[in-house]
């Protein structure tokens, strides 16, 4: 099968491991992700003002792309693009005044009406492909890593956006339980991580970190494994630095949801790159002979 | 022709209200309950808002009537399966469970259920891990009948074929393993239904966790109760120590659409207020916290009530929602707003009490549906008109009483039970049956 699929930003830079890992391991499924051509910037933040209709140019400008190019489904990775992409798409569905100014904006383009759809890889993963297909492909099991599921905020809300149940979610435990790993149910599953206020606050988003890292490691977790790269930024970048400031604080590693099917399916670990991590995730994969 | 007999349905404090009334008048009353007991919720609390009247002491005596009452049948253990014909002339089969007790034979001594080698969480202490039951039971002490049923899930006789200890027991040799359920056929003229409520579970509300130490309102009344499982100690469920800090939750599903029920469930406010008063009666030292989106206390002496256990029993009133509830080690943490600072609030605690919503009983809703009867979308009976006829159903000859209509306290379901009452008196007294005519 094959499933156009939109990267995003950051896929292409800091977040390498997360692209080139969801590549490798959806080909092991028999899941070819073939990136849409002439893609931009996602938009970032989905415009919550009335009348700020420039905001949602970029996410259905990427619509249209996707559409122009025979897609009928638009697959994401990124948290953050998933949001925004979903929440356009579903604005020019169900506001007909705001769809027409849109369109008539972006007169070189044909007009989108809301035809393509807007899917996350872990929704497929479970929908389509099957905890029990991902099973079968694991050759390395992640027996005896605890990984504490971190979903944060866009993957969840709103409600006709969230990807599972929004208070009670359960797709990265089944997925981290499908390759064989122990998944670690911990408050702050569903907190935000600081988001943007890093830019303009970065103690906040510190303290965020230090907040559920903390919890996590209360409840017994080894890491994190979440979806989205802004999350993985705020939690792992300050890490070391809140190392120094607490002394029971160890902190520990964040993985993408695909870093962790690329090691269960043995796939080459370069597909993972982490040598890009700042939290290093080698040291315990090592002590679970996860990695040689 | 009026058949002057009447059925009540429901056995809570509604039901035996309005039998008592219609008993007293003169005519034959036939009651009808599930459980092997009467009693309902309110024989299940500690002690009632806001006079503290303990339930068994005021409650049981009404009980004890019903038992007694040369007018009242009593079916227990027993269930409306089907209703036929009109005003005046109701034909009802009610369906006796079977028991496994003979209890024509049983005289109550309890003897059976001394050596009974099996437990089971008890359904009357709301399954909390303390003081189980045996496979041969009788719900509570004050049971009306005072008769013990044979759980067949747990009891070993009818798991592995073998034991029949309760059997060789008995000294009237009641216990009869052969029992089957039976169906009686009764004839009445008028109905009131009392099927009463029960509490939206606690594990569906997503937000807040899923643990021990986290009960709703009627398990608290439970732990309080001098003649609960715990003979009043407050405990928590996890690990029997005394909470020394409790969390109190109003509004739990209830003014709530997102969780399905925009109604305001109209007891929880007071009934927080009493189980946090209680609380800190049995643990002075101990903190009770409550958090309230408005405190509605328009009963009789029910502000006066609020006052008190903030002033005179120091309970901390935090206006604002809360918005996660977790375990954290040995502590539960309840995530809240302070809407009055507009703070976020974080309070660590060792158990946290819910205000669920009050819901129709689900038995309450099929039996509606069985008899036809309008209810609304949560289920709860729809009275003939919202202002004018309070206690009339959409069917003729049919009345409600308590919360089978709607969330209640007590005073006002006794008072709507006479009503009730009354007016199926007017019908038996009357001798033909009046349809379509407003009262």
């Amino acid at each position: 099968m094959e499933l156009h699929y939109y990267p995003g930003c950051t896929l292409k830079t800091r977040a390498k491991g997360l692209e080139d890992s969801a590549v490798a391991a959806m080909a092991a499924l028999d899941i070819q992700l073939k990136e849409i051509e002439r893609w931009n910037c996602c938009g970032t933040v989905y415009s919550l003002a009335e009348d700020d209709l420039a905001h949602h140019l970029a996410p259905v400008r990427n619509l249209i792309r996707a559409k122009e190019q025979g897609a009928d489904r638009l697959g994401t990775l990124c948290s953050f693009c998933y949001h925004t992409l979903k929440r356009a798409n579903i604005l020019v569905r169900n506001d007909s005044a705001k769809r027409k100014t849109l369109n008539d904006f972006m007169e070189e383009e044909a007009d989108y009406n809301g035809e393509v759809e807007v899917v996350h890889l872990l929704n497929v993963l479970k929908d389509e492909v099957g905890w029990e297909a991902v099973t079968q492909k694991v050759r390395v099991p992640l027996h005896g890593l605890k990984v504490a599921p971190y979903y944060g905020c866009t993957l969840l809300r709103p409600q006709e956006v969230a990807i599972d149940q929004v208070e009670r979610p359960t797709i990265l435990k089944e997925l981290v339980e499908a390759i064989g790993g122990e998944a670690v149910d911990f408050p702050f599953a569903t907190e935000c991580c600081g988001s943007y206020q890093v830019v303009s606050n970065p103690n906040f988003a510190a303290q965020r970190a230090w907040e559920i890292i903390s919890s996590a490691m209360r409840k017994g977790a080894d890491a994190l494994v979440l979806s989205c790269p802004l999350c993985h930024f705020n939690l792992s970048e300050r890490q070391s630095e809140l190392v120094q400031r607490y002394s029971d604080f160890t902190g520990m590693p964040i993985f993408y949801f695909t870093q962790l099917m690329a090691l269960a399916f043995q796939l080459d670990s370069a597909v993972c790159h982490f040598g890009l991590e700042r939290a290093d995730p080698l040291p315990l994969l090592k002590s679970r002979n996860l990695v040689s | 022709m009026v058949i002057k007999k009447a059925l009540v349905i429901g056995g809570g404090v509604a039901g035996i209200q309005a039998a008592l009334d219609i008993a007293d008048a003169g005519y034959e009353v036939f009651l009808v309950e599930k459980d092997s007991s009467i009693g309902g919720h309110m024989i299940q609390y500690s002690e009632v808002f806001p006079t503290l009247d303990c339930p068994q002491c005021i409650m049981t005596p009404k009980m004890v009537q019903v038992g007694q009452h040369p007018n009242i049948r009593l079916l227990a253990y027993s269930e409306v399966e089907s209703v036929s014909g009109e005003a005046g002339n109701f034909t009802v089969q009610v369906r006796r469970k079977a028991s496994y007790v003979n209890w024509k034979k049983c005289t109550g001594c309890g003897l059976c259920q001394t050596k009974c080698p099996v437990t089971a969480p008890a359904e009357f202490e709301r399954w909390l891990p303390f003081g189980p039951r045996k496979a041969i039971y009788v719900p509570f002490g004050q049971a009306v009948p005072n008769k013990p049923v044979i759980d067949r899930e747990t009891c070993r006789f009818f798991t592995q074929g073998k034991c029949k200890i309760c059997q060789r027991l008995c000294p009237t040799g009641a216990v009869d393993y052969e029992q089957k359920e039976t169906v009686t056929e009764i004839n009445v003229g008028a109905i009131i239904v009392a099927t009463g409520f029960e509490l939206y579970a606690k594990r569906d509300i997503p937000e807040f966790a899923v643990d021990a130490d986290i009960v709703d309102g009627i398990e608290f009344e439970r732990i309080l109760c001098p003649g609960g499982p715990t003979a009043g100690s407050v405990m928590r469920p996890s690990d029997r120590k005394t909470p020394r800090e409790v969390a109190f939750i109003s509004c739990v599903g209830s003014r709530d659409p997102e969780h399905g029920f925009p109604y305001c469930s109209r007891v929880c406010c007071m009934y927080l207020a009493k189980l946090a008063m209680l609380y800190k009666h049995a643990v002075p030292d101990g903190q009770a916290y409550i958090f309230y989106m408005d405190i509605r206390s328009t009963g009789k002496g029910y502000e006066e009530f609020v006052q008190r256990a903030v002033e005179e029993d120091e309970v901390i009133y935090l206006r604002g929602r809360a918005s996660r509830v977790f375990r954290d080690g040995e502590k539960l943490k309840v995530w809240g707003a302070d809407t009055l600072t507009g703070k976020r609030v974080e309070v660590s605690c060792d158990m946290v009490v819910l205000g669920m919503a009050m819901i129709p009983n689900p038995k309450g809703v099929e039996l509606a549906r069985k008899l036809g009867l309008a209810t609304d979308d949560y289920g709860f009976i729809t009275e003939a008109h919202a202002k004018l006829r309070p206690l009339e159903t959409s069917v003729p000859g049919i009345y409600v009483a308590g919360t089978a209509q709607g969330p209640k306290d007590i005073p006002d379901s006794v008072a709507q039970a006479s009503g009730a009452a009354s007016k199926v008196l007017a019908l038996l007294a009357s001798g033909e049956a009046v349809l379509e005519k407003a009262r």
